[in-house]
Formats: structure tokens, sequence, C-alpha cells
């Protein structure tokens, strides 16, 4: 390998695993996250010019910040910024010299830049794409793609919002314990967002699931956060769904629901993890709304590959979760799980004055669920409109797959069974 | 607002699809134009006749200019169109992103200009 290669590989190496270290640590000295991705862009592009001749640094992450900071620090010359921030700038960074040097280890603030752009003061619909940018380095097309957003508007909102961070004065450090609870909420759930974003979309080709990364994401948060119960909860959830993702679509790319998966399929080391999480979890103080979704699964875990009758558990999981998220689509999922106990009729009549709601009108999930259930229970024409809506609503080949031939087996279906 | 979804594809590649394979995409064509007359989204959409029987008219300083085929040769050809109701950009998109046709085409998304002169 050339050593053109070599370097380029070690930049890309350090720019996928340090970017968002790097990124945390400038700004939350300097409280512009704009300025450091720029700074840190510049030292990246430095990096790539120099490590082919001069060699590779023996510590690259610490070479990328020592080259950003000294950018940093120009251009808020540049700017005129005034002298006591460049000072408390300067101040600091030989503070970090220092403590780089003793240690080698550059100290991990990406919980407290995570903090920052979950804050409340941002609006919640950019929060997870402002972590997936700041922490590990998407750019805004690929944001946008993953958000069905043009990539324009996309690029306008995260600048926005960055604005806002540093005019707002957001600080990036962790909350005092008291406030913690429902400001951890705010970043969990944009971690979650990003897992349920590409779950989703069934591929399971992609090559950068956005899954993947939110899973790390997650565990990041994990090591760094290690006394929160929900923290651990969360990635006991995603752990779960994911254990399953290889098992949830057939030979010819169409989805199998959980009920008709192949176990041998699922992912036995991942669910492992997880009950070890939720296990830790449930040792630590108070049930919040992933710990109980975890608690979910676990339960689906023990029904499919233990026989054991966990229904009622589920009925009662989802009880506890519909007090804690009283939203139109966990009250979906209790029905859908009430139905499992009593059959599909019982719960009908509550399943329609759901669809009253406006936010489910063009829910995809809704549509299927409901399609399903009146399938159960025979009624057919009824069956065939809800599952056409279904399908109507799907943007994944595999759902659209599988709903067609759930429609196709419907009696009275011409060319059907 | 109102938005017109402009669908393009390869026509040739479309005309070779064999007939059951069609009667499925035509299936979720018709699905997805039931979801959104539930959503009350839907406002009209047609399918276009291949460009090989389009013409193109231009008049040029009082002479009239006739020519056969499409007014631009492109890979893709436009071959139907929906106009939907939507709040804004994103949600057109997200239509958009649930029409079948984005799958073995493109799909642009234009919003109609409303001239309040109804």
């Amino acid at each position: 390998m050339s050593s053109l290669d070599q370097s380029r590989r070690a930049a890309d190496r350090a720019a996928r695993e340090s970017y968002g270290r790097l990124v945390a640590l400038l700004s939350s000295i300097t409280r512009d996250v704009a300025s450091a991705e720029d700074a840190l862009a510049e030292a990246f592009a430095a990096a790539l010019r120099q490590w082919p001749a001069q060699g590779v640094p023996h510590n690259p992450e610490g070479w990328l910040l020592a080259v950003a900071r000294r950018r940093l620090i120009d251009s808020s010359r540049r700017r005129g910024t005034n002298e006591r921030f460049q000072d408390h700038l300067k101040l600091i960074s030989e503070e970090l010299d220092a403590e780089r040097e003793t240690s080698r280890e550059i100290p991990d603030r990406r919980v407290a830049l995570m903090f920052a752009c979950a804050h409340p003061e941002i609006e919640p619909s950019i929060r997870t794409p402002l972590i997936l940018q700041t922490i590990l380095g998407f750019t805004a097309e690929a944001i946008a793609a993953a958000f069905l957003v043009p990539p324009a508007t996309m690029a306008q909102r995260l600048v926005r919002a960055k604005a806002r961070i540093k005019q707002s004065g957001i600080p990036f450090a962790v909350p005092e314990r008291a406030d913690l609870p429902g400001r951890l909420d705010a970043v969990l759930q944009a971690v979650y967002a990003a897992y349920s974003r590409d779950w989703a979309e069934a591929a399971e080709d992609t090559e950068d699931r956005l899954s993947d990364e939110a899973i790390w994401l997650g565990q990041v948060t994990a090591e760094l956060i290690p006394d929160q119960a929900e923290v651990k909860g969360l990635l006991a959830l995603m752990l779960f769904l994911d254990a399953r993702r290889g098992a949830r679509s057939a030979a010819d790319g169409s989805y199998v629901p959980l009920d008709e998966q192949d176990t041998a399929r699922w992912n036995l080391a991942q669910i492992r993890q997880a009950e070890a999480l939720m296990k830790d979890a449930n040792r630590m103080e108070g049930a919040g709304r992933f710990q109980i979704e975890a608690a979910i699964q676990s339960a689906h875990v023990a029904r499919r590959l233990h026989g054991v009758d966990s229904r009622p558990d589920i009925v009662a999981l989802y009880d506890v979760l519909f007090t804690l998220v009283p939203t139109p689509v966990v009250a979906l999922n209790r029905l859908v799980a009430r139905s499992r106990i009593s059959g599909a009729d019982e719960v009908l009549d509550e399943i329609r004055q759901l669809g009253a709601d406006a936010s489910l009108i063009d829910y995809q999930p809704y549509w299927a669920a409901r399609g399903m259930l009146l399938a159960e229970a025979g009624r057919n024409e009824e069956a065939r409109e809800a599952l056409t809506a279904a399908l109507g609503l799907a943007t994944d080949e595999a759902a659209r797959a599988f709903l067609q031939r759930r429609i196709a087996r419907l009696p009275g279906t011409p060319g059907g069974t | 607002m109102n938005y017109m979804l402009m669908l393009y594809a390869d026509e040739v590649a479309g005309s070779n699809i064999p007939p059951e394979e069609m009667k499925g995409f035509m299936d979720q064509l018709h699905a997805y134009r039931e979801a959104l007359r539930k959503a009350n989204a839907f406002v009209a959409t047609a399918p276009l006749a291949r460009t090989d029987t389009a013409c193109t008219v231009h008049v040029d300083r009082g002479e009239m200019k006739v020519q056969d085929g499409p007014y631009a040769e492109t890979r893709e050809q436009l071959g139907g169109y929906y106009i939907i109701r939507a709040e804004n950009m994103d949600e057109a998109i997200k239509w958009a992103a649930r029409c079948p046709a984005a799958t073995w085409g493109t799909i642009e998304v234009r919003q109609i200009i409303d001239l309040g002169d109804e």
C-alpha cells in the first residue's frame, strides 16, 4: 500500500472514529458548532495534504485537534471576537494540551454536545438531524434523504439550529441531577428517532444503515451516563428490534411479521445483550417508556423462543406504556396486543374510533393493522379497503409485496384463493 | 396548496414489463390513489400516451412549426402526473416517496401557483 493510501486511510479512520469527539470538544469550548465543524473540516483537508508526505502522526486525533484549534483561534481573531474570549480559548486549549500529554486521552464531551442539540430551545424535529451531523458527521444531503426533506431546506434548518445554540448560550453540559430525567428523555428520543427512521424501511442491504449508527449512539450514551435506567432501556430496545432484522424479510424480499418469523434467523447474541441491559436497568430506580418497550420486546422473545404465553404481560405492559406515552400509536399497539387474547372482533370498534384521529389518517401501520384485524374477523370487503390504503401508503418494496399477497389471499379477490 | 407530481420513467423499459408484473404495479397505483383519497389529498391524476405519439408546436414570428416527438429527448420521459393537496413541500415529498412510480422512475415535485382567480 502506498503512503498516500495509508495516510488517506488513517485520516478516514480518524474521521469516522473521532469526528464527533472532536466537534464536541471544540464546540464545548466555543459554543459554536458551525465554526467547530468548519475548523475540523480544514484540519482534515490539511491532514490529507500533509500526511502522505510527512507520515501519519502518532496520535492522529491529537494532531487534528491541534490544527483545528489553531484555525478556530485564527478565525475568531479575524472576526474580532473579544479578547477575553480568545484568552479563554487559549487557556482551555493549553489545559487540554497538558491533559493530552499526560493521559493521551482526549476528554469525551459527546454527550454534552447531544444535550446541547436536544435542548428545549431547539425545535424537536431538528434535534435528531443535528445530532446526526455533529456527532456522526453525516452530510446535510444524507440527512435530508433520510428525513424526506429537500437538501437545501435541511441545510438551512441545521444552520439555523446551530446559530440558535450559539446565540441562546445553550450550555454544553450534562444537566444537574434534578433536571436530568426530562432533558435526558429528549436526547434518547432523538437517538430513537434515528433508529426508527431506518427501521421503517426494511431494506437490509444499505451499507450505512442509520439504525447501526443509532445503536452506536446509544452505546456511547450508555458508556458516558452509566447510572440512568432509561439509557440502558433504550439500548436494550434497539438491540431487541435489531436482533430480528434478518428474519423480517423473506427470500423474495417481502416483509415477514413477527409471528411468522423464523426464530433461527434471530441474532441471539444481540438478544442476550439486550436482556442483560434490561436486567441492569430494572435494578435501577424508576421505569420509563424505553424500559417498558424493551420489556414488551423481551416478552415477544419469551413467547416465540420459549413458548411462554406472555400475551397478558404484553397487554399489561402496553397499559403502563399508555399512561406514560398516551399517543394514538401506543393506543393502536395496545389494541392489537389485546386482540391476541380476545380476538379481533372485540377490538375492531375501538380501532375504527381511533381512526378519527387526524394523525393516523396517513399512518401506514394503522391501516395495515386495521386491515389484518378485519381479515381475521372475516370482514373481507372492509379488510380489502384498509389493506389497500396501507398498500398505498407503503414506501418500501417489502411492505408492498407483503400487503399485495395478503390482499390476494382475501376471499372474493379475482385470481385469489 | 396544490402540488404536481410529475412521473418520469423509461417508457421503452416500461412497455417491456410482462403483463403479470404490470398488473401488480397497476394495483399499487390504484392503492396509492385510494390512500390519497382517504387522506383528502387527492385532486387529479392521469397517465400520458407514449412520447412517440407526441408533437411539439412553436410559433416563430407568425410561422408555425410542428415537430414529431417530445420537447426534449431524455433518458426518462414524462409518463403521467398526480395533482395533490399538501400543507407544504415537506408533505408533498412525503407523498411522492409513497408513490410506487418512484421505485421504477423519478418524480419531480412542483408547487402549483395559485392565481386565486377562480
